[in-house]
């Protein structure tokens, strides 16, 4: 049977207080990785690998987070995301709630995107299939 | 002097654990530095002594291909001081590995008693996402540490 949506997310808070030794009130929906919960590049593996035991399931490299979608010069320019790399992204990461990023794609705005929530929904869609 | 914090490997299954002893003695200057009138065995050096356990095996595991660099300290756990006489063991289990990092767990023991956890990650900087590049010489497993494997696993050409 699938896991609701709020037993994905007490597992999730369990990974996250462990990767990022946070405090478990410190893990709400809205919590961005690195600003509220102070990831760092290599939490974000830490985190893949860590998800990958606890729900049994693969991440491949990129799936989550993005990789190589960044040092694409097709898909960045001056900093920003070209209309072409954010297709990319929108395609390539469902789970991620966009907002008003399309309005300024800078690419320092990313980890920003990037909350509790957004793994909530990685897990539920890689769950259910 | 190479900067090297373990004695000998005790057990090295390539790819899956090792083990590795440290024999504390009151010779070592470190010992006296680190609080004058009470020699301990400092808990920053049992961390790089399990990091150079860890980082052995994880770099053994890609034939020392990779550059392996102690990326973050996910737990480290003493809850006992290290004193002069003591025999130290670190013994290292790969739990993830990629081509872009690897996860180790580890379990620190005194004369044989558990004492404690040093969980670590590893990163192979060549694969790293920023493009950084680094000298082609693998200047993390050089001879001294490679010697430390003789018996255990083959020499990488």
């Amino acid at each position: 049977m699938a896991m609701t949506e709020d037993e994905i997310f007490q597992k999730v808070t369990e990974t996250l207080t462990e990767a990022l030794g946070v405090d478990d009130d410190e893990v709400t929906p809205d919590a961005t990785l690195t600003g509220d919960l102070g990831a760092e590049s290599i939490d974000f593996l830490d985190i893949v690998f860590r998800l990958e035991k606890t729900f049994g399931i693969k991440i491949p490299p990129g799936d989550l987070f993005p990789d190589n979608i960044l040092n694409n010069p097709d898909f960045v320019a001056d900093g920003k995301l070209t209309d072409a790399g954010l297709i990319k992204l929108k395609e390539s990461m469902p789970h991620v709630e966009f907002g008003e990023f399309d309005q300024d794609p800078d690419v320092n705005k990313l980890p920003e995107l990037f909350k509790v929530q957004t793994i909530v929904n990685y897990v539920k869609n890689k769950t259910a299939n | 002097m190479r900067w090297i914090w373990i004695d000998r490997f005790e057990e090295f299954s390539p790819g899956v654990s090792a083990t590795a002893v440290k024999n504390v003695s009151l010779a070592e200057e470190h010992l006296h530095d680190h609080w004058e009138d009470f020699p301990v065995m400092p808990v920053s050096l049992m961390i790089e002594g399990m990091a150079q356990t860890s980082g052995i095996l994880v770099g053994q595991a890609r034939d020392f291909r990779e550059k392996v660099i102690l990326a973050k300290i996910s737990k480290a756990e003493i809850s006992e001081p290290v004193v002069p006489g003591d025999q130290l063991k670190y013994h290292a289990e790969i739990v993830t590995i990629t081509d872009q990092a690897a996860s180790t767990h580890g379990t620190v023991s005194k004369n044989d008693k558990p004492i404690g956890t040093i969980d670590l990650m590893f990163s192979h900087i060549d694969q790293n996402l920023a493009g950084t590049k680094f000298p082609e010489e693998n200047f993390v497993f050089t001879g001294q540490f490679l010697r430390l494997l003789a018996g255990f696993v083959e020499a990488p050409a």
